[in-house]
Parts: structure tokens; C-alpha cells; sequence
């Protein structure tokens, strides 16, 4: 049974934690990533601060069982992205 | 929009030649989800290749090197709308997730395996962790029995 990711990125379709440089964290189902942006399918994102769960706590927490999807698609520039790593890795 | 059936009848298949149930309507669901009694296993099967393409084969692996639970079905997100929507309704605090595995005990939730905890791992990974869970669901007199030393 084969994938249908022809031309998309390695990681496309698996659920990843992308953290950016301020104080967003989204979790999401990866459609692609090239130079300029990365795209997130079922996505939710999580501002850290304001009293809320720290990024650490919120991706802890999204481990568990995953996200609900506030966003069917989630487009992040590139520039503000520090890292990307598959959610069940964590 | 579902897939052409001709494309996940394999894949539906590849679930149902194992013995697993499949649910195509809310009400193969409720009736499903209303014997409560002992352990049951629900698939939600996807035509997802990243996770599915594992899930399936684990799924199968499970149910023939560990102790099968009593009852095991599957739906197919995406494809029986009406029926995955009912099955996650069973799953309130859970987020949608396909594929996915569900394991009760006497009508409770003792196990679930999202996607994510699928992706990137092999069939027999995902097997593995379903066998475990099997084991742990089960009676606590019926593991006692496996566990003895054969009577001489």
C-alpha cells in the first residue's frame, strides 16, 4: 500500500510539533515544507504566556492524544520557525 | 470526498480477512459499543499511507500473537462518514484521529494509539504495543493461567 506524497516534503503527513521563534507552537498534520513556508493540515497552535501552559506543557499535553484541529490549513513562514520534529518522537 | 471503493476495498480487506468486523452505519456502531461486557478492539481504519499502511498489518500481527480480545471491529474514517463519526462519539475527550486504535474493558477506554503514536514505526512496533495492552486487559485469572509453568 503505497503513500500519495509525490513531490512533498519527507516528514509530509506526519503529525508534527513546529516551534517558532516567538511564543507559538503548532501541532499539525504536515503537508509540505519548502524554503518559504511550512503548511500544516488539522492544525492547533498555542500562545505560551499570559498564565497559560508553557510550549513545553502544551506539547506534553498534545503527546497524548494529539490536537483538536482548529485549523484545516496552517501556513508558517519560514523565518519563524526554530524546529520541526515529529510529535510522536516526543 | 471518499475515495473510489475499488482503492480501499484492499485495504478494508486487509482488516476483515482477520476476522475484524466492520462497521458501515451508526447503528453497526451502536450495537458494537452496546456489549460492554469483556474486551473490545475498534480499528479506524484510513486510506492514509504514512500511518495506515502500518496500522493495518500491526492490527493483524496483534491478533495472532497475542490474546485476542473478544470482540474486534473497524471503521473506516473518511469512506463511512455516518459510522466513524458515531465511533468517535464513543471517544468524547479523544481528538479525531485516523488511524487510530481503541481498546475497551468492559466498556471503558483502557487503551487508544493516535496516528502520531503509529507514524514512522513498523507493523511490528505498533503490534507489539497492541499485544501488551491485550495482555493487560485481560481477566486477571486468565493471565494467571497463561503465566503458569505447565503441570507435570
Amino acid at each position: 500500500m503505497g503513500t500519495f506524497h509525490q513531490g512533498k516534503h519527507a516528514l509530509h503527513g506526519i503529525t508534527v510539533v513546529v516551534d517558532t521563534v516567538g511564543p507559538e507552537v503548532a501541532v499539525g498534520r504536515c503537508d509540505d515544507i519548502d524554503e518559504a513556508q511550512v503548511i500544516l493540515h488539522d492544525a492547533d497552535v498555542h500562545r505560551a504566556g499570559d498564565g497559560g501552559p508553557s510550549k513545553e506543557e502544551w506539547v506534553a499535553r498534545a503527546a497524548g492524544y494529539g490536537v483538536w484541529p482548529k485549523h484545516r490549513r496552517l501556513v508558517l513562514p519560514r523565518e519563524s520557525v526554530a524546529s520541526i520534529r515529529p510529535l510522536g518522537e516526543i | 470526498m471518499p475515495y473510489s471503493e475499488l482503492l480501499v476495498k484492499p485495504m478494508r480487506e486487509e482488516l476483515t480477512s482477520a476476522g475484524v468486523e466492520e462497521l458501515r452505519t451508526a447503528a453497526d456502531v451502536d450495537r458494537f459499543m452496546s456489549e460492554q461486557e469483556g474486551t473490545a478492539l475498534l480499528v479506524v481504519n484510513s486510506v492514509c499511507g504514512c500511518a495506515a499502511g502500518m496500522a493495518r498489518p500491526g492490527v493483524r500481527l496483534a491478533l495472532t500473537e497475542g490474546p485476542r480480545p473478544d470482540r474486534v471491529a473497524t471503521v473506516f474514517a473518511g469512506q463511512d462518514l455516518e459510522a466513524t463519526a458515531r465511533a468517535r462519539g464513543y471517544l468524547p475527550d479523544i481528538p479525531p484521529s485516523s488511524p487510530s486504535i481503541a481498546l475497551f474493558k468492559d466498556g471503558e477506554l483502557v487503551q487508544f494509539i493516535p496516528r502520531h503514536r503509529i507514524e514512522g514505526r513498523s507493523a511490528q512496533d505498533v503490534a507489539g504495543d497492541l499485544v501488551q495492552a491485550f495482555q493487560a486487559s485481560r481477566p486477571a485469572a486468565a493471565a494467571h493461567e497463561s503465566a503458569a509453568p505447565a503441570a507435570s
